[in-house]
């Protein structure tokens, strides 16, 4: 277990960047910046012990995932500086933004400090600790065959959305 | 469970609810397509914090660890379709301005 | 036929369809895809053995029980018709062939999804159901259909965000995902704040996925935006299945029914009942009215639910499964209305019956029994739910249920009157009925309709009951 301080630091450099990511009028920053979330995210998931995850959100996330966002923000055309300037979010809302914010950390705090939550079950009782490897294919197979599944749909998706139709389908 | 623990488990369970609002306000307000799809990936960056805080806290992070792995190839498919649907509308409407896909009401 | 089969068969004909060693066509495809379907709706007459040798090596734990049977059967007549009219209207060899797939791969995810009993894995079915309706949509990829098709992929990703929090914190608190281990915590901690939440959370996230109504946004520009095929099946059966199958069975096999979620569900229900059939009196355009018609048969479905006993379940489950059959019905007349009239604008329409018999009788046939008329089969499932109310002591609801009925019995006349009697407008001489694949898929949805509507005391404790045993 690390210094609470860490993760504190932690949690509020993924809020903080959070908030970068959607407020910038330029999309690549934003990819970018999500990206950046993601890697903090990823070491988060270290801290939590779940180094497995956090490599997938790491290598996925922060990279495949920010590489598809860059690769799509690249195909379209850049919107010029008038556009830009109309599109960029005004200062009002930026503020509902700040205040929503305070609203539901206080309404969260609130709710958690008001009712007795040790009721989770304390970390002593683990059960003999298994290998997430093993956990995946002998008790979440299931699943598995649904991320087959899902990942068929993916290979149809990329064949009927980006592939050009053939003059010979227009007929 | 110690003092520490449970005010590190209410940070990690706080995060969950900003998260979701700085998605949902992105999704409101923002006028490009593809920030909206940056405000899902932000929502779900902040559940992917809490499920592995609740794997943590309740001693099993292996289960919360298959959980996240599976969750990210589901994430990763959606976002690669919504990619292909971008990719359409841009070629359609020659912007990635959000007013241009307002034609149906609800 | 052992049930995981359902779920292994579609993935594998889909692989068996891209090996590269041959070119499968799409009319083969499409019979192929079909025969299973015509299977799957047999094999729920036929006794069901729990395992196989296939299923024991995949080592799945699969478990089935009579809603997942009727649930089975349901999704089967509307796959089938919905490729039917595929068949009927599409032309393009490889747009048939890349809807085929995509249909058996939502069909597969379906299918796991009415056996799961884990509350992850049915994340995981919902995602594939989605994810392939996203791509269904959009499979024209004309400017409304993607617009529509985006539109549904952020609030269903809002949902799944909402979804998945859910089950993180059932997670933390039982330690495990499955049914029993939940059921179990939600007895010892169901007054507890996060798990109350949790259990919110999930509910409005169905809710989303199903289209009640203030989360209605998305659903009747999908059914609009997409291709006849599409329609049909998200209508009869996606949303359906994502939102209120799932809802039906968290509650009945999960967490049990308490006052607070139950005042939740009959008060989405009824502004669901309310608002969307006088949106549906207020439309002109055919598959949106069909469209707001949907929600508000979706709204009677919840409140059978909200009803909070067995018989309030049974009575959800067969109007879902009424709901299912007359909704397809009428989104495949309204695609050979399509096809041949070519106007979807319902004022521009005009004395369509004496031009196109079978699909204006049909459609009659189909609208009676949304309205509730007796003897056809939603008279039976719509007097089940009130009766369900009316012995949970919600007369209010009851009442509320009777009324909102009438609304849907004036919307669907105005309908009528304007599209098929009165006279008949000019330019419409040449019309001709509709192909006969389409023909073919009405007289069989409304025998159907019939059918359970006459012979229901039988139906009723050969189906119904041993579906859901009192």
């Amino acid at each position: 277990m690390d210094s609470i301080y860490v993760h504190i630091i932690l949690l509020s450099l993924i809020i903080l960047f959070a908030i970068f990511a959607v407020s910038y009028a330029r999309v690549i920053r934003g990819a970018i910046l999500l990206g950046v979330v993601s890697m903090l995210v990823s070491i988060s998931l270290f801290l939590l012990s779940s180094p497995l995850a956090g490599i997938f959100e790491l290598s996925v996330c922060s990279g495949l995932i920010t590489v598809i966002f860059v690769s799509v923000i690249s195909l379209t055309i850049p919107p010029d500086d008038k556009q830009r300037k109309m599109n960029a979010i005004s200062m009002v809302k930026k503020m509902t933004l700040l205040f929503l914010l305070v609203l539901v950390c206080g309404f969260s705090l609130y709710v958690l400090d008001s009712k007795n939550i040790t009721f989770i079950p304390l970390m002593q009782n683990v059960q003999e600790s298994i290998d997430t490897r093993d956990n995946i294919w002998n008790l979440r197979h299931v699943d598995l065959i649904g991320q087959a599944l899902i990942l068929l749909t993916g290979i149809f998706a990329v064949v009927v959305l980006f592939k050009k139709d053939t003059n010979k389908d227009k007929k | 469970m110690s003092l520490e623990n449970i005010l590190l488990f209410k940070l990690y369970v706080i995060t969950m609810p900003i998260m979701f609002l700085i998605g949902i306000y992105a999704i409101m307000t923002t006028k490009n397509i593809i920030a909206t799809i940056i405000g899902i990936e932000i929502m779900t960056k902040g559940v992917t914090l809490l499920l592995a805080a609740c794997g943590y806290f309740n001693g099993r992070p292996e289960m919360a660890q298959s959980f996240i792995i599976i969750m990210i190839v589901v994430e990763v498919v959606i976002l690669t379709i919504s990619a292909g649907l971008i990719f359409n509308i841009v070629k359609k409407h020659d912007s990635l301005d959000t007013r241009n896909i307002r034609n149906l009401k609800g | 036929m052992s049930f995981s089969l359902a779920v292994l068969i579609p993935l594998f004909l889909v692989l068996f369809f891209n090996l590269p060693f041959y070119k499968v066509s799409g009319k083969i495809a499409i019979f192929i895809a079909s025969l299973f379907c015509i299977i799957q709706a047999f094999s729920f007459f036929l006794p069901i053995t729990a395992n196989c040798p296939i299923s024991q090596y995949f080592m799945l734990d699969f478990q089935c029980d009579g809603i997942s049977r009727l649930m089975l059967l349901t999704t089967a007549i509307v796959a089938f018709s919905s490729l039917l009219v595929l068949y009927a209207l599409e032309d393009t060899d490889r747009k048939q062939f890349n809807f085929v797939n995509l249909i058996l791969l939502s069909l597969a995810g379906m299918n796991g999804l009415f056996f799961v009993r884990d509350i992850f894995s049915i994340y995981v079915f919902i995602e594939v159901i989605a994810s392939t309706s996203y791509v269904l949509i959009a499979i024209n990829k004309d400017k409304n259909s993607l617009e529509a098709s985006f539109k549904y992929l952020v609030m269903s990703s809002v949902a799944t965000v909402m979804m998945l929090s859910s089950i993180a914190i059932l997670f933390l608190v039982a330690g495990s995902t499955d049914f029993v281990t939940i059921s179990s915590m939600y007895q010892q901690y169901s007054g507890n704040t996060l798990v109350v939440v949790a259990i919110v959370l999930f509910i409005v996230g169905l809710f989303i996925k199903g289209g009640v109504m203030p989360f209605h946004g998305w659903l009747p520009d999908s059914y609009l935006a997409a291709p006849a095929p599409v329609s049909i099946y998200l209508a009869g059966i996606v949303t359906k299945t994502t939102g209120i199958y799932t809802l039906i069975r968290l509650f009945y096999s999960v967490f049990g029914f308490n006052t607070s979620i139950q005042s939740i569900l009959l008060i989405f229900a009824t502004i669901s009942i309310v608002f969307g059939a006088f949106a549906a009196i207020n439309q002109s355009n055919f598959k949106r009215m069909l469209a707001y018609s949907s929600i508000s048969q979706v709204g009677y479905i919840v409140l059978g639910l909200g009803a909070g006993t067995t018989f309030g379940v049974a009575a959800a489950i067969f109007h879902l499964f009424n709901h299912s059959i007359f909704k397809s019905l009428l989104f495949v007349n309204s695609a050979a209305l399509e096809k041949q009239v070519n106007v979807s604008d319902m004022n521009e329409m005009g004395g369509l019956a004496s031009k196109m018999p079978i699909t204006s009788t049909t459609s009659v046939i189909a609208f009676l029994s949304t309205a509730g008329i007796p003897p056809l089969s939603g008279f039976w499932s719509k007097l089940m739910i009130i009766l369900a109310l009316w012995t949970a002591d919600l007369k209010v609801f009851a009442f509320i249920a009777i009324i909102a009925s009438i609304l849907t019995m004036t919307y669907f006349l105005i309908m009528q009157k304007k599209v098929f009697f009165g006279k008949l407008k000019e330019g419409f001489e040449n019309i001709k009925e509709a192909p006969l694949a389409i023909t073919f898929v009405s007289i069989l949805l409304c025998a159907i309709t019939v059918v359970v509507g006459i012979f229901f005391p039988f139906i009723l404790n050969g189906l119904i009951n041993s579906a859901v045993s009192f």
